[in-house]
């Protein structure tokens, strides 16, 4: 299998607390990877880095070998890697086609090209079997599964090479997690896209993922294949985790 | 309009879907209240809707459109200038020092003073976006700044316009019907710029959800600080102009009085002032009502004392229509 991306002992700090102490992590080409840690462990930040959010202090990125650096979101996008951020990041007062189009819009300067990109949006999410109204709709009247699922389509308009996704299935319904769960095997099918995701349910990535890594404190402590690990070992190295953090703040150093 | 009377003929459906239709234009409200206004103006004192009385409310309405036309915009990407009505009392002066003392040519002049103004919109955008002082209190120190410069470097005595500017002085704001000219082709530019541009697109994402905007990758900074040259820009364009019409420039002309009534004109037209949504347009016809409020109170004999306090309640009846109306229109029905 050939390398997409690969980080190499990737650091951030914010002030005074280390979100990311030194992250080593690679993904194949077509590979759906699941990332889980326990709150606090680096995950969005990580992820903000590998979109170009947030720049690292020090480390490197490989982009399909070559070192590659990202000085905005734009760039990274332009470089193949798009994103659907745990808030969705996602504008209310925008009607559906707008957000699907945000920072990416069609244009005949000086005006935008509304009646394409509604032409375009519809089309799309009709693709991809995501129900909506009217992509006229303000994104304030949707559900919650509604609004991820646009968030997910707009991140594989433009057909990323990676896709990075930040709890993807946070706060939604059994209805509404399948809807995206199914979203992301029609991406592996087609074999062409790399995914990261960060997720909470174990069950989950252990269902749609093909190997799993672990951050903890900034960094990777477990990487294996979904077929090589089962749900308790996931849960019990969370929980270990947990455990070792608080017992040895008991016992008396000296 | 096809609501306020239906003939008896039409099936009471459509009168229901005009009404809908109507109400879901987001400058519904204020042109029903605008219309009102005009028809009980016009039947307490006829000389109402005459060319005269309709000039005299077209330099109420112009100056505060056009400064308008920039706050709404500023307000929409989650900001506000409270300077801009200092920045319209220095522009002039800058044409005057640059026409009078330093020689430089009428229309070059003019664009120095517009351009100071944008660089007085850009130190505001950089503290506020940079330093991340609230432009509420960025624009309030900027306010007593500029209102300073004005008052020392023209020694708070009014002058005459330049001589050599008398030669343009018709087109910028002496005629008539000039400076609403002016007022109604920036709305309807501003108005186009904010929905139907990327700009104006983005503006809304940055005050509707300024996090997210950015994670989409949308220029947060450089949209508001754009936004608050814009406001700046025109403020001194608008100073200008004004004095051009009362033919003299005036230390303490503008200031937070011109500033304020923009502000009450946007969000009367219907602009939130905790961002994200907002029309030049609803603004327009906010510094109409406002303009036919003036102009109403004065010619049907109400002394300037109760004024205020009629204004006031004006502005507050308007505020709740509106907001009442806004409710309706996204109540259920899309």
């Amino acid at each position: 299998m050939t390398e997409v991306l690969r980080v190499e002992h990737l650091a951030k700090s914010f002030d005074a607390i280390v979100a990311l102490r030194d992250v080593t992590m690679h993904l194949d080409r077509g590979e759906v990877l699941g990332l889980i840690g326990d709150n606090g462990a680096g995950k969005s930040t990580l992820i903000k880095i590998l979109c170009g959010f947030h720049r690292p202090d020090s480390g490197r990125i490989l982009l399909e070998g070559e070192e590659a650096s990202f000085r905005s979101v734009s760039h990274a996008r332009s470089l193949g890697i798009d994103t659907v951020y745990q808030d969705l990041a996602l504008v209310d007062e925008l009607s559906v086609y707008h957000n699907m189009f945000l920072n990416r819009e069609l244009i005949r300067w000086p005006v935008l090209r509304n009646r394409a990109m509604r032409r375009m949006a519809k089309q799309h999410l009709d693709d991809m079997g995501v129900n909506v109204p009217d992509v006229r709709v303000k994104v304030a009247r949707l559900s919650g599964g509604q609004r991820q699922a646009i968030a997910v389509a707009r991140s594989i308009y433009s057909a990323p090479k990676i896709l990075l996704l930040d709890e993807p299935l946070a706060a939604m319904g059994a209805k509404e997690g399948a809807l995206i769960l199914d979203l992301i095997r029609d991406l592996k099918a087609r074999g062409d896209v790399s995914i990261v995701i960060i997720a909470h349910n174990y069950a989950q990535v252990l269902d749609v993922c093909d190997r799993v890594n672990l951050l903890q404190h900034g960094a990777i402590t477990f990487d294996r294949p979904t077929a090589e690990t089962s749900l308790d070992e996931l849960t019990d190295l969370v929980v270990a985790e947990y455990r070792n953090s608080r017992i040895p703040k008991q016992i008396p150093t000296a | 309009m096809i609501t306020t009377s239906p003939p008896v003929a039409l099936p009471r459906r459509f009168v229901r879907r005009g009404a809908d239709w109507f109400l879901r234009i987001r400058e519904a409200s204020i042109i029903l209240v605008t219309i009102g206004l005009v028809i009980y103006f016009q039947a307490s004192t006829p000389v109402f809707l005459t060319e005269g009385n309709l000039i005299t409310i077209s330099h109420y309405v112009a100056p505060v459109a056009i400064i308008a036309a920039g706050q709404v915009l500023l307000l929409v990407s989650g900001e506000i200038d409270l300077s801009v009505g200092h920045v319209y009392a220095l522009a002039p002066y800058l044409m005057h020092f640059a026409i009078d003392y330093y020689g430089v040519p009428v229309l070059p002049a003019i664009a120095i003073a517009i351009a100071v103004g944008a660089c007085i919109g850009l130190v505001n955008g950089l503290i506020t976006v940079v330093l991340r002082v609230p432009s509420f209190v960025t624009t309030l120190g900027m306010l007593f700044l500029i209102s300073g410069i004005t008052l020392m470097t023209s020694h708070a005595y009014p002058t005459p316009i330049p001589e050599k500017a008398r030669s343009v002085a018709s087109w910028l704001g002496a005629a008539p019907w000039a400076e609403i000219t002016w007022a109604l082709i920036i709305v309807a530019v501003f108005q186009i710029l904010l929905s139907g541009t990327r700009w104006g697109l983005h503006t809304v994402a940055v005050g509707g959800n300024q996090h997210g905007a950015s994670e989409a990758g949308v220029r947060v900074n450089r949209v508001k600080i754009g936004n608050f040259m814009i406001v700046s820009s025109l403020g001194a364009l608008t100073g200008i102009l004004e004095s051009f019409y009362v033919n003299s420039i005036e230390p303490l002309a503008g200031g937070a009085n011109i500033m304020f009534a923009a502000v009450a004109a946007a969000v009367i037209g219907g602009t939130a002032l905790a961002g994200g949504s907002g029309t030049i347009v609803g603004a327009l016809f906010g510094a109409i009502v406002l303009g036919v409020l003036k102009d109403g109170f004065n010619l049907i004999g109400i002394n300037a004392d109760r004024f205020d306090l009629i204004l006031g309640i004006a502005i507050l009846a308007a505020m709740v229509l509106n907001v009442y109306l806004a409710r309706l229109r996204t109540g259920g029905r899309t």
